[in-house]
């Protein structure tokens, strides 16, 4: 029985279900001191002092560090120059939030007295939170020795007007889509214990490998002395890619004062600190026919970066630019932007990176041009879609090249399972009612570029390379390790790989281990991100085992005496194929692998082991077809979502549960980007006004609906698995579904658009005809 | 300063501790029992969920020295007939409940708390349940799934 | 997230507390379930140099009936009460209350006493209670003294219980009818009242309108008068001073204020 498509239940599950998991603060070595960050209180200021008198003086304080005490440091690693984050504040705080000084005690409870006494001087400076405020002609500039705040530009220089004026009609938009906080469940941390022996770090990292090359060259420690553990960690979705200034100070003060240091942010510190999600301003205009046909379409992103540009948050917009066109064909398409950086938390990836913006613009677009032209918005979804046998397709961007797909196939589906013409007579219905809800009915259909990618792609984004490594050792019992460089932090890589290897050496599933996250024992590794998981190290775990079962039955052969050709396995055992009861175990063959005396002459002692750095020809599609029901409260406006349907391609299938879990989780945070959450700042001072969980509106379980889940299945060409990924498809497709939805609900009162977080207030007044 | 004694899984403890010391501390750093996390600091989150004298509580709420005396049940303590599981933990563990696992001992004990006291929990009972535990990874469908599972394995033992 | 530090009371008897508070002054705060207070400790907005632990008081506990009303000792948690036999009972409003206290952990903790006494306007119980027109015992230097809920609530976080007063029981006297309704309305199930509406006979009482539970007087005249439920809704917001956040804005809180009495109005008068 294949185990590749079948739901085999987790590997990681028994420890993580005991409490037995190991978290980085779960880690407390004898000794162990505790480091906080002193967070600046001010959005934009000069720091004129920093008093740590009394600070020295509290109970337990180890020592107090500022900018000072790292001058002979770089700056963090990847910024753009002149824009560049420094590991602490040097003389200039950017954000409310921004690490001023570090406060080692004994343990966190001295350290949270301590760290108020710190006293730091400000002279305050105006402060701007949007890119709005921070492109005004009188805005304070972040970064003196540039004379903008914009950091990146990418022109609009395009001669789409006479394609819009050629148009039967044209319409334009002006979409908001908001900061979220990443709140993964853990918080950023990490212990580093320098020692005599050298660095080793755990963290809450996505990336391990990307972590330790680049704190070694900042350290200026060469990299085998440095070593980089991700234990199990806490949720990433994007936010722990990045590399904080907690990762680069640790090993610094551990080596300092000779013992391990570990800092763990509070959940307050985290809102802050941990990088920020989306932000984007788009300025649309489309072009469009009677029946819909899109002819032009151009699309002006505006991106806040944040204090600081991250290396993930600068490439957001080439991402969103990338996808500005979705599922359809467009064939004018011009996009372009600008990334601005503003005295807020620094903003990275998070879940969909830059494809959620886009996802999200066309296809309000897309129902835009519904309203206009008085059709149903499924048919003007068909009408443009691209058709299957349009693939590859090339897009407005020679980068991106589409590889496979089925729109329609994916929207019959959803429909189906949707039962739209059941949905469409409810919602008359109800509207005739003025007792009951109103009923609104939203699609998305979207398509996603995944599987992080082809060589160059990654790079971009400040990665060593774009592949992704695998290695596996059988060992003399003939039970296997795999060691992959992709680092999992929820995904269940144990299981999946597993299941691959278990397929391709016929080993038991119970006899092979998969091991991550430790630059030590694993092989240089790019990380997990950009939904990557399936197409790069699944299919470097399908190659490698290939290549490795060559040479395996070669070695079966020799011990049966057969003709290799004729060599098949099956059930932990070797046979050949038409003579029953000529076997050999995978035991006989791990053990033979390591015995020279017993091994055929042209093979080796540890032959058993192959690495493979596997190298993906493009990105991956997933894509999909969503459908959202919401009932709208006629009086408060609060929005309930009746039915959510969520069909996904992702080609081929490992595990349907964890394919399906990656969706639901996907499709959570989707929906509560949709209805609930936002980043808020005061406009005025910059202070962060949404910086707990109190005030920022994460939801629980009674806030959510069930999820209808379909697939079809159109496979990846560019890899042997014929997987796309899945892991950001959610949050990519759902947004657009909810907020359709909720418009559709509402355009009885002529609402044409709501900016999301679509709370009942927004749907109150929209339903009373004001903004 | 007190000494501060409780019973954790049946074992008891004892550690001179501040009196402003959180239970969910006391037990993690104390104690050494690792499996109960902390999410938030605004009694949120509930990755801190543990059994105060059978009832769940958010132990990061709690001071240490409030429990004096009293008996808290951990993920750790809980046990079973599946391969040592409980019926919940199989439920998360058959249902896909989990992925990153950092909510999951907050939610195990939550909803052994729900099932020993309502055994056969509808949608609507489990989901208002678990209400003050977030969860970022699973959209919570194959949460409940996982808790209707145990409610029909055995429920909260 | 860490509290200040401070020293530990415990406590077994109300005379105790009461000594302690007399010992201890501003010094001191009362801690029972610790949900109202711990927070604020953790986020160091309190900090109290002195925990004076009333929680295992046990003359604190425990409902009770007497004659025309229901005795509750001010540590019965919500839990207790949302489950009581005799709160279903005799004050079902209360229980209904209760039942939406933040969520299960919150309520196995937190206690009555402890959430009227912390005087916030969005407390489903002292909005419930008010509705109720229950009355709060508390034991003080100059002895024993007991509130109605007209004169309990004074202003934000402000009671009318002192510094060294122990409130020690809740009056609730039997509901005549079953004339009687809870409304909340939030964004997240977890969540505080954005607004709140407690009806209870001819009162309507709301809850985060203002610094405190307030009456819906002008509602209440109306109905009095014989307007029908949507007319006496309208006035809902006369008198009150909601506040924006980002939650909600003051309009909106007006508005919602309207719609929950009228749910309220017409959940109660189906009911009788």
């Amino acid at each position: 029985m294949s185990l590749v498509g079948a739901k085999v239940l987790r590997k990681e599950d028994p420890s993580l279900l005991t409490g037995r998991g190991k978290f980085v603060d779960d880690f407390s070595p004898p000794n162990t001191a505790f480091a906080q960050f002193v967070m600046s209180d001010q959005a934009h200021a000069n720091i004129i002092s920093i008093d740590v008198s009394e600070t020295l003086k509290m109970p337990g304080v180890l020592g107090v560090w500022t900018a000072a005490d790292f001058i002979s440091f770089p700056n963090l690693p990847g910024g753009m120059t002149d824009f560049e984050r420094p590991v602490l504040a040097h003389d200039r705080v950017r954000w409310a939030g921004e690490p001023v000084a570090i406060v080692v005690a004994e343990n966190r409870y001295q350290a949270a007295d301590a760290v108020p006494t710190v006293l730091v001087e400000y002279e305050t400076l105006d402060a701007v939170t949007t890119v709005e405020q921070a492109t005004s002609p009188s805005a304070p500039m972040l970064f003196e020795t540039r004379k903008s705040n914009v950091l990146t530009k990418v022109p609009m220089l395009d001669d789409l007007e006479k394609h819009f004026t050629k148009s039967h009609d044209r319409a334009s938009l002006r979409i908001v889509n908001q900061r979220c906080a990443v709140v993964p469940i853990e918080t950023v941390g990490c212990l580093a214990d320098w020692t005599i022996d050298g660095l080793t770090i755990w963290a809450t990292t996505q990336a391990p490998h990307h972590l330790r090359n680049k704190l070694a060259s900042w350290l200026d420690t060469p990299q085998n002395l440095c070593r980089v553990i991700a234990p199990d960690v806490g949720g990433g979705f994007g936010a722990k890619i990045v590399w904080y200034p907690e990762f680069f100070v640790a090993p610094l003060l551990s080596k300092w004062l000779r013992r391990p240091v570990k800092f763990m942010q509070t959940r307050s510190e985290a809102m802050v600190q941990m990088t920020h999600g989306r932000d984007q301003v788009h300025e649309i205009e489309v072009g469009f026919e009677k029946n819909g046909k899109i002819n032009a379409l151009r699309m002006v992103i505006s991106q806040n970066l944040g204090a600081y540009g991250d290396p993930t948050g600068l490439g957001l917009a080439t991402l969103t630019g990338w996808m500005a066109a979705g599922c359809y064909k467009i064939p004018h398409v011009s996009t372009g932007f600008r990334t601005v950086v503003t005295n807020t938390t620094p903003v990275a990836a998070y879940r969909g990176a830059g494809r959620p913006e886009a996802t999200f613009s066309i296809e309000r677009i897309i129902d835009l041009v519904a309203l206009k032209t008085n059709l149903d918005p499924v048919k003007v979804r068909q009408i443009n879609f691209i058709q299957p046998n349009e693939f590859p397709y090339e897009t407005h961007n020679e980068a991106v090249v589409y590889d496979s797909g089925d729109f329609p196939q994916a929207l019959d589906e959803c429909l189906r399972l949707l039962d739209y013409d059941a949905v469409k007579a409810q919602q008359a219905k109800n509207l005739a009612d003025k007792n009951a809800p109103l009923i609104g009915v939203g699609f998305s259909c979207w398509l996603e570029i995944a599987g992080f990618g082809p060589n160059g792609s990654l790079e971009g984004f400040g990665h060593l390379a774009s592949w992704e490594s695998a290695q596996i050792r059988i060992a003399p019992d003939g039970s296997a390790t795999i060691f992959i460089g992709s680092s999992p932090h929820g995904q269940g890589h144990e299981t999946f790989v597993a299941q691959i290897a278990s397929d391709e050496l016929g080993i038991p599933f119970e006899r092979i281990s998969v091991i991550h996250g430790d630059t030590a024992t694993v092989l240089q590794g790019i990380g997990t991100m950009g939904s990557r998981g399936v197409p790069t190290v699944g299919s470097a775990v399908k190659v490698a085992s290939e290549r490795l079962m060559v040479r395996a039955k070669k070695i079966a052969a020799h011990l049966l005496e057969a003709a290799e050709q004729d060599i098949e396995v099956k059930d932990n055992a070797f046979n050949v194929r038409g003579t029953p009861g000529k076997k050999v175990s995978w035991s006989d063959v791990g053990l033979t692998s390591f015995q020279p005396l017993r091994l055929p002459p042209e093979l080796q002692a540890g032959t058993l082991e192959e690495r493979l750095f596997h190298e993906s020809p493009n990105f991956s599609y997933p894509s999909g077809a969503y459908a959202c029901v919401v009932e709208v409260n006629r009086k408060t406006g609060k929005v309930k979502i009746q039915k959510m349907v969520v069909v996904d391609d992702c080609g081929t299938v490992i595990n349907p549960l964890l394919a399906e879990g990656q969706v639901h989780g996907g499709v959570a945070q989707g929906i509560a980007q949709a209805l609930y959450e936002q980043v808020c700042y005061d406009p005025f001072s910059g202070q962060p006004i949404t910086a707990n969980l109190i005030d920022y509106l994460i939801p629980s379980a009674p806030d959510l609906p069930n999820y209808i889940a379909g697939r079809i299945t159109t496979l990846c060409p560019n890899n042997p698995l014929g997987a796309k990924g899945i892991g950001e498809s959610g949050a990519v497709g759902s947004p657009p579904a909810v907020v359709n939805a909720v418009v559709n609900a509402l355009s009885s009162f002529g609402v044409e658009h709501i900016d999301m977080p679509v709370t009942p207030e927004k749907v109150w007044h929209a339903m009373n005809g004001r903004k | 300063m007190t000494v501060v004694r409780i019973k954790i899984n049946g074992v008891p403890q004892q550690h001179d501790v501040e009196d402003r010391t959180l239970l969910i501390h006391y037990i993690r750093e104390n104690a050494r029992l690792t499996g109960a996390h902390i999410g938030c600091d605004t009694s949120n989150c509930g990755a801190c969920t543990v059994l105060l004298n059978g009832k769940a509580v958010k132990s990061c709420t709690v001071l240490a020295v409030q429990a004096q005396d009293e008996e808290v049940t951990t993920v750790e303590g809980l046990s079973g007939d599946f391969n040592g599981l409980s019926p919940v933990q199989e439920g998360f563990r058959q249902q896909h409940g989990l992925q990153c696992g950092y909510c999951t001992p907050g939610m195990v004990m939550a909803s052994t708390a729900l099932l020993r006291e309502n055994p056969s929990p509808n949608e609507d009972d489990i989901r208002h349940a678990l209400e003050g535990n977030i969860c970022r990874c699973t959209g919570y469908e194959m949460i409940v799934n996982s808790v209707r599972w145990a409610a029909e394995n055995g429920g909260g033992k | 997230m860490i509290p200040a530090l401070f020293t530990h009371v415990p406590v077994t008897t109300v005379k105790e507390a009461s000594d302690a508070l007399k010992h201890y002054g501003d010094d001191a705060k009362l801690i029972a379930g610790g949900h109202s207070l711990l927070p604020l400790m953790k986020l160091r907005l309190a900090t109290p140099a002195v925990l004076i632990d009333i929680a295992r008081i046990s003359d604190l506990r425990g409902i009770r009936e007497d004659k025309d009303k229901l005795v509750v000792g001010a540590l019965t948690t919500h839990e207790q009460i949302e489950n009581s036999p005799l709160i279903s009972k005799y004050a079902p409003l209360i229980g209904a209350a209760a039942k939406l206290v933040g969520d299960p952990q919150v309520r196995n903790r937190g206690t009555i006493g402890g959430s009227v006494a912390h005087g916030d306007a969005a407390s489903d119980l002292s909005v419930a209670l008010f509705a109720a027109n229950a009355s709060f015992v508390a034991t003080g230097p100059k002895g024993v003294r007991k509130i109605s809920a007209v004169d309990f609530f004074l202003g934000f976080w402000t009671t009318a219980l002192n510094q060294d007063d122990v409130l020690t029981e809740i009056h609730i006297p039997f509901a005549p009818t079953p004339n009687w309704s809870y409304q909340k309305f939030t964004i997240r199930s977890q969540d505080w009242a954005v607004v709140s509406v407690a009806v209870s006979e001819s009162n309507i009482i709301l809850g985060a309108m203002g610094e405190i539970p307030l009456r819906a007087g002008k509602c209440e005249e109306a109905i009095a008068s014989g307007a029908d439920l949507e007319q006496a809704a309208n006035f809902a917001d006369e008198g009150t001073s909601p506040s924006s956040d980002i939650r909600a804005s003051a309009d909106y809180r007006r508005h919602l204020a309207k719609v929950l009495v009228f749910d309220a109005l017409t959940e109660a008068k189906q009911r009788s």
